[in-house]
């Protein structure tokens, strides 16, 4: 595995993830698959400490699968994908962990809100459930007046606005007290300004939960905004012009 | 005066038919939907065939199945004391195996039409594949399963092959209403002819109407 260094267009933020990164652990990613249907190979490896890790990459390119496979959502062929010491998948291994017992957040490029169930349902979903309802609507509504969303509460997703949405799904994310968080390019719907305001709620979130956050992207500038390391891929492989990774091998 | 019985037999065996069909149509629709395994359309195949064997061929194959004489009707006769053919039950099992594929076709079109990332979702909040199905793929799907049960009500109550066949035509047991249009017109009772297949018809068109709607609905949203 090729030990990532970090940039550090990340600023201030970085600097307290890197103090809160003693108490987490990193995600360590190896993955490979082949779709023989359409020729599309995976192969790569790297790692996401606590702190934002952009994913970086043209479409086409395989950051959304990799996210997939992190998640569970996809099986890869070999590789191994582990938060600390322990393995989530391993293929020599044999260890598979179902999905709904990695506690990863995933918030998808389409949102994938519940359009049957409230903004405040939405956000509960993911909670513990030995927690109270009451205790789960409580935490909910605070999560939402923390993305300043309280207003569409009691609201289905077919009302939300792009921006509401957006904030809507990143509470319902972290209501799940996660090990991991997973991004697909969550600012794509956004325009420039809204784009600004999340920016700073999302490292906002990587500061206070110091858990590793995985972001994929394919716009330059909001992986420099955002990004403590970034990781660039091409048609399934790590670049290999990756300059950072020549440094290092 | 107006036929009740044999309605009233219609709607109680179409209801209790199509219950089971519910029940039993959706958990399959669900494994078809949802399953990779590569004898999946085989199943799909046997579920659908009452869709388009004759009736009569149907209900030569049930009553081989569940006659007294075979080794199920043997072990349901001794359970339960009573045979199946030519009984009620008889006639619920008819109706429920010429409904049942009305039930997994729609259900299964219904489920599939679920954004698969809603599912998703749902597993990597913590659902377990059950949570999931009951909290977000049923209820996203439920005006297309609501539409599949209705179907299915309208076919129990339209059937006869398979019901004469395996319940017969017992007056105030099997009779339904659609095997009391046929005795009435044989007996040259054309008044209670008309006012069973007026009733039927009417509910017929009704349901048609109410399944339209549904997935009418269903499409907009």
């Amino acid at each position: 595995m090729i030990p990532e260094r970090g940039e550090s267009t990340g600023g201030g933020a970085a600097a307290a993830i890197d103090a809160a990164a003693k108490d987490s652990e990193t995600l360590h990613v190896r993955v490979a698959l082949t779709r023989a249907a359409s020729g599309f190979s995976l192969d790569l490896a790297f790692d996401v400490p606590p702190g934002i890790t952009v994913l970086f990459g043209p479409s086409g390119s395989g950051k959304s699968t990799t996210l997939a496979a992190i998640a569970g959502l996809v099986r890869p062929d070999a590789g191994r994908v582990a938060l600390g010491s322990r393995a989530w998948f391993d293929a020599s291994a044999g260890v598979d962990l179902p999905v709904h017992e990695r506690r990863v957040a995933y918030v998808f490029q389409s949102l994938a809100l519940f359009p049957h169930k409230t903004a405040t349902d939405n956000v509960t979903y993911g909670m513990d459930r030995r927690l109270s309802r009451e205790a789960r609507r409580e935490r909910a509504r605070a999560l939402l007046g923390r993305f300043h969303v309280s207003h569409v509460g009691d609201r289905k997703p077919a009302t939300f606005s792009g921006g509401e949405a957006q904030r809507v799904a990143l509470a319902r994310a972290l209501g799940m007290s996660p090990r991991v968080i997973l991004l697909d390019e969550p600012f794509s719907a956004l325009d420039a300004a809204l784009r600004a305001a999340l920016f700073e709620d999302v490292l906002g979130i990587a500061k206070d939960l110091a858990v590793p956050v995985l972001m994929v992207t394919h716009e330059k500038a909001e992986a420099a905004a955002l990004a403590d390391r970034t990781v660039r891929l091409e048609t399934g492989r790590r670049r290999p012009d990756d300059s950072r990774q020549r440094e290092q091998s | 005066m107006f036929p009740w019985e044999p309605l009233a037999l219609s709607l109680q065996i179409a209801t209790a038919a199509t219950l089971v069909a519910g029940v039993l149509g959706v958990a399959i629709a669900t494994w078809l939907a949802n399953s990779r395994a590569s004898w999946r359309d085989l199943v799909d195949v046997a579920v659908t065939a009452p869709l388009v064997l004759p009736p009569t061929v149907l209900g030569y194959y049930l009553l081989v199945l569940l006659g007294r004489r075979s080794a199920l009707g043997h072990a349901v006769e001794a359970v339960f004391g009573a045979p199946i053919v030519f009984t009620r039950a008889g006639a619920v099992v008819a109706a429920l195996v010429g409904s049942l594929p009305f039930v997994v076709k729609t259900a299964r079109a219904a489920l599939e039409g679920v954004d698969r990332t809603f599912c998703q979702a749902a597993r990597t909040l913590g659902a377990g594949a059950l949570r999931a199905f009951f909290t977000v793929q049923l209820p996203l799907a439920r005006r297309g399963i609501v539409a599949a049960l209705m179907l299915a009500f309208a076919r129990c109550l339209g059937d006869f092959g398979i019901t004469l066949m395996v319940a017969g035509n017992i007056p105030g047991e099997t009779q339904t209403a659609s095997l009391a249009i046929y005795d009435a017109i044989q007996e040259h009772q054309e008044a209670t002819a008309s006012k069973l297949a007026a009733a039927l018809a009417v509910t017929a068109v009704v349901i048609l109407y109410a399944v339209n709607r549904l997935t009418a609905a269903e499409h907009d949203s």
